[in-house]
């Protein structure tokens, strides 16, 4: 089936199995690596991003369910001249990572947390993130960052 | 992992989504917001041969005030629930539950129809509705029939649903006031209940419903039934269990689930009371 979705911008007209999810079709048809699968349960938020500004589970998404629709991927968030997102930039300065595998995930899903509430408190932004596991930090410094965004 | 291959087809509204569902036969299921469909394709758990979406059917996306109810589209998500001011006014207990489904991502995704229809006993907002004595209105290719939720659900991920009809809309009563909570017991934030409990207590009566402690969502009938009598929320509480038939799993035995029910249902009268 034919799909035409933008992504970070760009129109992209594939034709997909139905079967395809949305993170397949953005890491192996479009090569935007940077969403990565985790669990592959719509349990640990590794593949979120953003369809029409709202953080889904990409593997819990079919590429055809997006058809239409306006994705940002973690590709997506920095400027063109590779200014940081100041979401990656909070990240950056509060060490919001260890290994790093989770974090673009918990990059889109607390960008679309912002959107929401945009001066949550610190118990806010845990409960904001709860489909977001991280297996390194103990989430105090994603805590830090996201809460640091939100004041800029 | 990577269901099955299928067939997909699109439906713009409900009657062309009956329509498609007859065409395709038994094999074929409607695919709302996914949350509770594709995650089962994807374990291969079930291999339907046709998809129809009908998560485009914008007309079933609404929460209005109907006078004595208010009237939700089944293809409103969970997010739309849980922030809806109409729910937050009329029926707290419902948009508070939502909000505990899954995670935002989740939220932002699956639809109330979708879990509905799905009839999984360890869903919260089955349960919830039940309590709150909803009508689930269904379309089929002969027209429309109303459906009380206490006799919807039939066994595990089993409902009332004819194969060819669709769940279009869920009328919860309005809760004039009464008092209720939404008590969710698990290990993980973003897990199912181990064991749930959606209650509601007013001048008008009460109503209590219990998630993952059967086969379905249970109504406490007993519970309602003790304090409409005059007894205590304790002596009522110590009865939450008498309707249910939990089973064991990984994440507890009948007798914790037994015990949870009784605490948890005696929290939720005792803050619903309050």
């Amino acid at each position: 089936m034919q799909i035409q979705v933008t992504v970070n911008g760009r129109k992209h007209t594939s034709e997909v199995e139905p079967r395809t999810l949305l993170v397949q079709y953005v890491r192996e048809v479009l090569e935007l690596t940077g969403t990565n699968i985790g669990c592959d349960t719509s349990s640990c938020g590794a593949c979120s991003l953003h369809i029409d500004g709202e953080a889904v589970k990409s593997c819990t998404v079919l590429a055809v369910q997006a058809d239409g629709a306006n994705i940002t991927t973690i590709e997506g968030m920095a400027t063109a001249d590779g200014t940081l997102h100041p979401m990656q930039q909070a990240f950056m300065e509060n060490h919001g990572l260890q290994c790093g595998y989770c974090t673009p995930g918990m990059v889109m899903a607390a960008t679309s947390l912002l959107k929401e509430i945009p001066n949550p408190t610190e118990e806010e932004v845990r409960i904001g993130l709860e489909g977001n596991l991280c297996r390194c930090t103990g989430y105090h410094n994603i805590v830090k960052a996201v809460l640091a965004a939100a004041g800029k | 992992m990577i269901p099955a291959a299928f067939d997909y087809v699109r439906a713009s509204s409900a009657a062309e989504a009956i329509s498609l569902i007859g065409q395709h036969g038994s094999d074929a299921k409607f695919l709302a917001g996914g949350h509770s469909l594709l995650p089962l394709m994807k374990l291969r758990l079930v291999a339907p041969s046709v998809l129809v979406d009908v998560g485009r059917i914008t007309d079933l996306s609404y929460i209005k005030d109907a006078g004595d109810h208010i009237a939700i589209g089944a293809m409103t998500r969970h997010m739309d629930v849980e922030k809806s001011a109409v729910l937050a006014q009329h029926a707290p207990l419902l948009a508070h539950a939502a909000g505990y489904v899954g995670d935002p991502q989740v939220r932002h995704r699956g639809t109330i129809g979708g879990s509905i229809a799905h009839a999984d006993p360890a869903s919260d907002l089955p349960a919830t509705t039940l309590a709150l004595g909803a009508t689930y209105v269904v379309q089929g290719p002969n027209g429309t029939r109303e459906i009380p939720a206490s006799s919807f659900f039939h066994g595990f991920l089993q409902s009332d649903l004819a194969e060819d009809e669709m769940l279009t809309e869920i009328r919860v009563p309005k809760m004039n006031g009464a008092g209720w909570s939404f008590q969710k017991f698990n290990r993980r934030a973003q897990d199912w209940a181990i064991v749930g409990v959606a209650a509601w207590r007013g001048s008008h009566g009460s109503g209590v419903a219990l998630v993952n402690m059967g086969q379905t969502p249970i109504l406490a009938s007993a519970v309602s039934k003790a304090l409409a009598g005059g007894a205590s929320i304790a002596d009522a509480a110590a009865l939450a269990a008498d309707d249910a038939e939990p089973s064991p799993d990984n994440n507890a035995s009948v007798e914790y689930r037994t015990h949870l029910a009784k605490v948890l249902v005696r929290r939720a009268l005792e803050q619903a009371s309050a």
